[in-house]
């Protein structure tokens, strides 16, 4: 623990924003109370992750070295609720509503960066920055010296309304039909603790468009989304949205869907807040996994749930805010400090030339341009933050954002002096060209500190990068616009599902081994806001992604048609020759001692594997049927996503179901040989053998995926359009994924193998 | 003034010679077998990716070692983060003593890499105990010269301010005329 933390204390008494400042010396308490065993783990695990404070790799007190779980020998202390270790270092999430930062922030997040964690700060896929290392007894201080700079971390994590993002470029954008960021802020304002949010049965997470077609905001994927529209009525011409909710990526991905075409922007927040009661309410509360708001306009309809939402909004009571803090919004605008200028001859320095070409974009207002600083991974120390502060200061009034591809976006730049701004960005090694191009890699942090990683997604992501760069300008250019995003697992917090080059961390045993895996995944849409989501269509070992890639993209520079999108071209073609071209990265495996790196992960010395597994006659010939009908399963999941390519959904969703079965069948057989094809009985075993006995259950979904399998089964007879076979597609996937770690599980425990 | 919360880097000394990559693989022992006794070390961060930044950190809950490029220099760096109790000259002593644990190991295992033995710098991170300012410097400087004294056993070296920028934080730059000695290597 800091021994400053009773010097800010003090220091910063008084100084805070209310209820803030009450509400951290309240937190102070709660965690002394904890550390005294006087409270429960339960509400202190909520307590903490409605602060932003999230627990981290390894923070259970175990932690696999590479031959056996050891111990780690944390001080016995109370824990922090949900199985963490009190001094086990935690993830602090900041929110930054809409991404608008000032230098004062930047400074503070540069010293807190220094001060309690390893120097990184990270921003993350949804304008939020983290950081990392952070003993929970620091928490509150570093909360204190963010809410000096009017910054929260309230309600970062936990069923709570996360961060609300919103498109960068707002203010400046030349297709936008109005500025969203004041709109972002006072909803940000509104929803903080608003009682009609304090029912979630899980997070719900908002974000703002000025337009339908670009990517700035992927609206399609949140809980709530509302995109700028104008509309006019009596002669007038008025703001307001389209709003869509039920929207989300996660293992299952949602595009959300129309709840109104128009609202003016006066109904903005009377509208959320009937959203969020209707949500409150009705959403499931005991299943985490089918919680999100998503599930509820599933399991209702839209017709259903708009139809909700509308009662709901007429019995809420006038609220004076509702109109009260929209007074502001034209006033809250952003403006130049430099005079317009324009763009100089940029000479012969290919270098600057080639970040102009990428990283700068004209505003709508002439003269002017904004710059994305670029950053590996979403990282910047905190040498870099402070030198990034005192750029924002030279050429703005103060202010950039962040963005959803883990960079920031300076705006208001004279074109005048972008040379001057890049030389300056240069000096503190953030001239990075490349921005929003295929070196710019979207990763989540997958296995470097989050728990539920299964393969490093930034391990990948930073090889990916540096070949990516090595090759630069010589790279297509169409290559060059492509966008890959990676995540660890099938959460999508590095948002795979709308990546033209997506990739998911799962694992799979070869020779006995179990070896990191990406399963890749194409026809993601970028553009459209998220319009439209990819599917996997094959796993292989993590260290032939980079040869995948560089297949996948030279394949589409030799074949594309002209002006061709990679989303595009995929549907053209179909995923199967993709496959075909990726299929012999996944044979001709090398023995584990010829190359041990094969069986690791990116970027981590350790054996993948638990290791030392046994690999006998008998288990030889188990393996092998396993995998063949496993094989045979994952092709079925294959097959069915080209049907849905064909048009044809209902023989996508058959087919989606026939891979269940076929992947439940394979994990059956391992222990009894003679189960017949029988759907039912299929069904029947699997439930008594696996489900029954927790065997299947995840450690962090429950039981989940098996739950995909009996809905599917029971809905085998259903009919399917484009969305549900998507669905059922990818929850076959997702099963499939299951059943390779039941099955990894079983062969460590022969006692439950044999049952 | 309690100096807590030190930092300590002590600077590559010639070319590196090293891939610093391979420092991953050299930082993962000591967090499987908890080489460091009284620091509970619980992984690995590779930070390569970053320029000029913290490199490779093995981080702990008592304190981190990095193999850390930060202002662009190669060296090795340990980061006190819990109080360190008893004197100043016990804290540097035990800061400098942990640092140069860290260099005698990676020296150790990468033959041609060196270390400084006549160069470190020492840094309070911490602003609230020790911010960046000329007040600052002047107070701490009289214990800062006792506890190097005490340690390095003459009085024959430089301190100067690390950086004066007062957002940076406070520290020194420690040159010493005569070669100090490195504590036992951190062994697996």
């Amino acid at each position: 623990m800091k021994a400053s933390n009773a010097i800010w204390k003090e220091r910063l008494k008084g100084k805070l924003p209310e209820p803030l400042g009450s509400e951290l010396d309240q937190y102070e308490v709660e965690i002394g109370l904890k550390l005294q065993g006087k409270l429960d783990d339960k509400f202190f695990a909520e307590t903490r992750l409605r602060r932003g404070s999230y627990g981290q790799r390894y923070d259970n007190g175990q932690r696999y070295d590479g031959t056996e779980s050891r111990k780690l020998p944390f001080a016995d202390k109370p824990g922090k609720g949900a199985g963490t270790q009190w001094d086990a270092p935690g993830m602090q999430r900041i929110k930054v509503p809409f991404g608008g930062l000032n230098p004062a922030q930047l400074e503070v997040m540069a010293d807190l960066a220094e001060e309690y964690s390893d120097g990184i700060a990270h921003v993350t896929t949804r304008q939020d920055f983290q950081l990392h290392f952070i003993h929970v007894e620091n928490a509150p201080t570093l909360m204190r010296r963010l809410a000096e700079v009017n910054i929260t971390t309230r309600e970062a994590c936990g069923n709570a309304v996360r961060n609300v993002t919103a498109c960068p470029i707002a203010g400046v954008c030349r297709d936008e039909a109005f500025d969203v960021t004041p709109y972002a802020r006072v909803l940000a304002k509104f929803l903080m603790g608003h009682p009609d949010t304090m029912e979630f049965g899980r997070k719900f997470k908002p974000a703002f468009s000025g337009c339908a077609q670009h990517a700035c905001a992927l609206v399609q994927m949140h809980d709530i989304g509302y995109v700028a529209a104008m509309r006019e009525e009596s002669g007038q011409m008025r703001r307001g949205f389209k709003i869509v909710v039920g929207g989300g990526l996660g293992p299952v991905p949602r595009q959300a869907r129309v709840l109104t075409e128009w609202a003016p922007v006066e109904e903005m927040l009377p509208l959320t807040q009937a959203v969020c009661r209707v949500f409150g309410r009705h959403g499931e509360k005991k299943n985490r996994n089918a919680a999100r708001i998503k599930f509820l306009v599933d399991k209702w309809g839209i017709e259903k749930f708009r139809e909700e939402v509308a009662a709901v909004r007429k019995e809420l009571r006038e609220d004076p805010r509702w109109h009260d803090m929209l007074r502001e919004v034209d006033r809250d605008t952003e403006s130049a400090l430099r005079p317009p200028g324009k763009l100089p001859e940029l000479g012969g320095d290919a270098q600057l030339r080639e970040w102009v070409k990428r990283n700068v974009a004209d505003q709508r207002q002439e003269g002017y341009v904004t710059a994305t600083v670029a950053l590996p991974l979403g990282d910047i120390t905190a040498t870099q933050l402070r030198a990034l502060a005192d750029i924002v200061r030279k050429y703005t009034r103060g202010t950039l954002r962040t963005t959803v591809e883990q960079n920031f976006l300076i705006r208001w730049i004279s074109k005048a002096d972008v040379p001057a701004l890049y030389a300056d960005l240069k000096k503190a090694d953030l001239g990075q060209p490349g921005a929003s191009s295929i070196v710019d890699v979207v990763t989540c942090p997958g296995t470097d500190t989050c728990k539920l990683g299964i393969s490093s997604s930034r391990g990948l992501g930073g090889e990916l990068r540096q070949r990516l760069l090595t090759k630069g300008v010589e790279l297509d250019e169409a290559i060059q616009g492509l966008h890959i995003k990676a995540s660890g697992c099938f959460n999508s917090c590095g948002c795979h599902h709308i990546a033209d080059l997506g990739f998911y961390g799962v694992s799979r045993t070869i020779n006995g081994y179990k070896v990191p895996h990406f399963q890749v995944v194409v026809g993601g849409q970028w553009e459209n806001n998220a319009g439209s989501y990819g599917l996997p269509i094959i796993a292989l070992p993590s260290k032939r992604i980079p040869d995948a890639v560089d297949r996948i993209t030279g394949y589409y520079a030799q074949n594309r048609q002209k002006s061709e999108k990679f989303f595009e071209f995929v549907k053209r073609v179909g995923k199967g020759p993709i496959r075909e071209l990726l299929e012999p990265l996944n044979t001709n495996f090398p023995a584990h001692d010829a190359e041990p790196g094969f069986y690791t992960d990116w970027g981590d010395p350790r054996a993948y594997s638990i290791g030392d597994i046994g690999i006998g006659e008998c288990a030889g010939e188990v393996v092998s049927r396993f995998v063949f009908d496993m094989t045979a399963a994952e092709r079925l999941v294959f097959e069915a996503g080209l049907e849905l390519d064909k048009n044809d959904p209902q023989k996508g969703g058959e087919t989606a179901y026939a891979a269940f079965r076929m992947a439940a069948k394979a994990l059956v057989q391992f222990q009894y040989d003679d189960i017949s094809d029988d759907p039912d009985e299929i069904m029947a075993e699997f439930k008594e053998r696996f489900f029954d006995t927790n065997l299947f259950h995840d450690p962090f979904v429950g039981p989940k995926f098996a739950n995909f399998y009996f809905a599917a089964h029971a809905g085998r007879a259903d009919k399917f359009d484009a969305a549900t076979a998507h669905h059922r597609i990818a929850e076959a996937q997702l099963f499939i994924e299951a059943v390779h770690a039941c099955y990894n599980k079983l062969r460590t425990t022969p006692a439950a193998a044999t049952a | 003034m309690e100096l807590q919360h030190l930092v300590v880097k002590i600077p590559v000394e010639g070319s590196l010679g090293i891939d610093p990559a391979k420092v991953v693989d050299f930082f993962h022992p000591w967090v499987a077998k908890q080489a460091v006794p009284g620091v509970v070390l619980v992984d690995v961060a590779e930070l390569l990716h970053v320029p000029k930044g913290p490199g490779v950190v093995a981080v702990g809950v008592e304190a981190d070692y990095a193999f850390d490029h930060s202002d662009g220099v190669w060296g090795v760096l340990y980061r006190r983060k819990d109080v360190v109790k008893g004197t100043n000259a016990e804290r540097v002593s035990q800061a400098l003593g942990a640092a140069t644990q860290a260099a005698a190991a990676l020296e150790a295992g990468f033959p041609g890499l060196k270390f400084s033995r006549k160069e470190f710098e020492l840094i309070v991170n911490d602003r609230a105990i020790a911010p960046n300012l000329p007040a600052t410097y002047a107070a701490a400087l009289p214990e800062i010269e006792k506890a190097l004294k005490e340690l390095l056993g003459h009085g024959d070296f430089k301190l100067a301010r690390h950086d004066q920028e007062p957002r940076q934080r406070f520290g020194v730059t420690v040159t010493s005329a005569k070669p100090f000695a490195f504590a036992e290597a951190i062994a697996v």
